[in-house]
């Protein structure tokens, strides 16, 4: 396992596009390496020989005939759009 | 029956009237309504209800279907056209659903009509319901208590009569805890089990849909519903549903209950140990035979659990960017800045915490360390099980360590509030089912509050613990025991 004291809140914040304030950087990283120091027992574990499960109950590929359906409107795919012009969502400008 | 008395109803009892035409749709909802107006100012289950929408479903309504004009409340987290769905977020705050889950869908169908969304922890993080960013629900057998979480709202509803029976979602707990801190029956359905589509997700393979009710026979009728394959989530089982309610009423005899030794952990309340105990000797005499059985990994759950929901949950609430819908952060002066900002603002303390720790685990240099690490004991976890049920066929345990806490208790601690999980959580990491049905009362400084039985089945044998619940309940009177709100 990886040194608890390796979380730097600040950066991971960063890489989460997700703005904290100084205050709760500082307290998440207390509360994180609590819970990280807790979840350290898992290095305790033999996985030598244990394949990861990404669910409870194995899955592999699921395929389904593609058959076009009746689905939104653009009126209706825009209604919750925190800005939108002409059926269209109005993003933040991302080239200048 | 005097008008008054129908909330105290059960749905199948009410189901009966309302077949029997004794009753309309519409006096069901006009009293409910009265009931919810009454009780709701003092638990705060609710955070939208609109009645006008139910009873102009209520006036339509089939009778003869097997839900035909039961209303049922909704977890704000599904999805039902029209409705508000702020998944207990103010990123979320202003959201109205364009469209039904496919559990509504299923539902109507049944002849059932969605009526208000409840409170929950925000996304459905939390054990207490405290992490709403909207208000605070209560138990309603003690005011000053947390109703459990995150599907709260619900659970309170139901226990304060304020609801005839309430849909939740499952990812560690969070049917199963706060049934049994509010007393009354809640079902995790197996994996795959009921269809996910229109469900806000939070874990995608931990995540289920399932009913919490007055009685085991009430959520086996909303089970029969609503469980199926649902061409629109892709991890929905097409194994043929069963009639829920037809083991009903089968008794016990040849049952083999599994007690896990790793369950008798330290820090059990001596009171909610005693009342499972109790429950285990009641099953025994009811024909059960009792297996003492091993779950080693039992101690990694909350571990295992904490890094692979988080990490689902930090890719899962990367779309709430505020660009399609959401919360939009005002004047950003650049992308960065737009999503930072949006996030930061939209999102409370508890989800930034879970989306910073999901987003470590997954991080270059530690993806293996901590998130393959977690899978790979979550194998382990698994084989436990399928080991256990080849020596039994359901397992009993505590649902909750202890009963309700007070509000306010835990929210400075959270890995004080995640090991409220420790019993549940594992199911949800094995894909299998669960239910929690009362089984007695803790007395804690004057306060008379529920205890919860467990009771586990694999994947996919919801009928036997229907079955067993079933024949518990029948054989005890807990479930016919009311707070005393609930009674005015």
């Amino acid at each position: 396992m990886a040194k608890t004291t390796d979380l730097d809140v600040g950066y991971v914040s960063k890489l989460a596009r997700l703005n904290l304030s100084e205050e709760e950087t500082s307290r998440f990283q207390k509360q994180l390496a609590d819970v990280l120091e807790y979840a350290g027992k898992l290095g305790n574990v033999d996985v030598s020989h244990v394949e990861a499960a990404a669910h409870g109950v194995p899955m592999f590929n699921v395929f389904r005939e593609d058959e076009p359906c009746d689905w939104f409107s653009a009126e209706e795919a825009l209604s919750n759009a925190p800005h939108k012009a002409n059926q269209l969502f109005v993003v933040t400008k991302v080239v200048e | 029956m005097s008008e008054k008395n129908l909330p105290a109803l059960t749905v199948a009892d009410l189901q009966a009237l309302l077949r029997k035409k004794q009753i309309s749709p519409r006096e069901v909802i006009e009293s409910l309504r009265a009931r919810i107006e009454h009780v709701e100012p003092k638990i705060d289950a609710y955070l939208s209800i609109d009645f006008d929408a139910a009873l102009k479903e209520a006036d339509q309504a089939n009778v003869d279907l097997p839900l035909g004009g039961v209303p049922i409340a909704i977890k704000d987290i599904i999805n039902v056209a029209g409705q508000p769905c702020t998944c207990g977020s103010k990123i979320l705050g202003s959201y109205r659903s364009p469209y039904n889950a496919t559990v509504i869908e299923r539902l109507r169908a049944a002849g059932a009509i969605p009526l208000g969304k409840t409170n929950m922890d925000e996304f459905a993080m939390g054990s207490s319901t405290e992490n709403s960013a909207f208000k605070v629900s209560r138990n309603p057998w003690d005011l000053s208590r947390v109703p459990g979480g995150s599907s709260g709202g619900s659970a309170a509803a139901v226990a304060a009569n304020a609801a005839f029976a309430g849909l939740g979602t499952d990812t560690g707990g969070s049917i199963r805890q706060p049934a049994s801190l509010c007393g009354v029956v809640g079902v995790k359905p197996s994996y795959g089990r009921v269809s996910r589509f229109g469900l806000t997700a939070f874990a995608s393979s931990l995540d289920q849909v399932g009913p919490l009710t007055k009685t085991v026979r009430d959520s086996a009728m909303i089970m029969s519903a609503m469980a199926g394959h649902d061409r629109h989530d892709s991890t929905s089982l097409s194994d043929p549903v069963p009639d829920y309610t037809k083991n009903l009423g089968r008794d016990l005899k040849g049952i083999r209950l599994g007690v896990p030794k790793e369950y008798r952990v330290e820090g059990i309340n001596p009171q909610v140990s005693s009342a499972v105990n109790a429950a285990i000797k009641q099953l025994e005499s009811l024909g059960a035979e009792i297996v003492h059985l091993s779950l080693p990994h039992t101690d990694y759950g909350i571990a295992v659990y904490y890094f692979i929901a988080t990490a689902e949950a930090s890719a899962n609430l990367a779309r709430f960017d505020g660009v399609r819908y959401g919360h939009r952060a005002k004047d950003p002066k650049d992308l960065l800045d737009h999503y930072g900002r949006t996030r930061e603002e939209g999102f409370g303390e508890e989800v930034k915490r879970r989306i910073i720790l999901g987003t470590y685990v997954l991080s270059s240099g530690y993806y293996d360390a901590y998130y393959v690490r977690a899978q790979k004991v979550r194998q382990l976890i698994r084989e436990d099980f399928v080991k256990a049920f080849e020596k039994c066929d359901a397992i009993i345990s505590p649902t909750s360590p202890e009963p309700a806490f007070k509000l306010g208790e835990r929210t400075a601690d959270p890995l004080a509030m995640y090991l409220a999980d420790i019993f549940t959580n594992t199911a949800n990491l094995a894909g299998i089912c669960g239910i929690n049905v009362p089984c007695g009362f803790a007395k804690v400084n004057g306060s008379q509050l529920p205890v919860g039985l467990q009771i586990l089945g694999k994947s996919l044998d919801e009928a036997r613990i229907f079955q067993i619940a079933h024949a518990y309940e029948q054989s005890t009177d807990w479930h016919n025991a009311r707070p005393a709100i609930a009674a005015k």
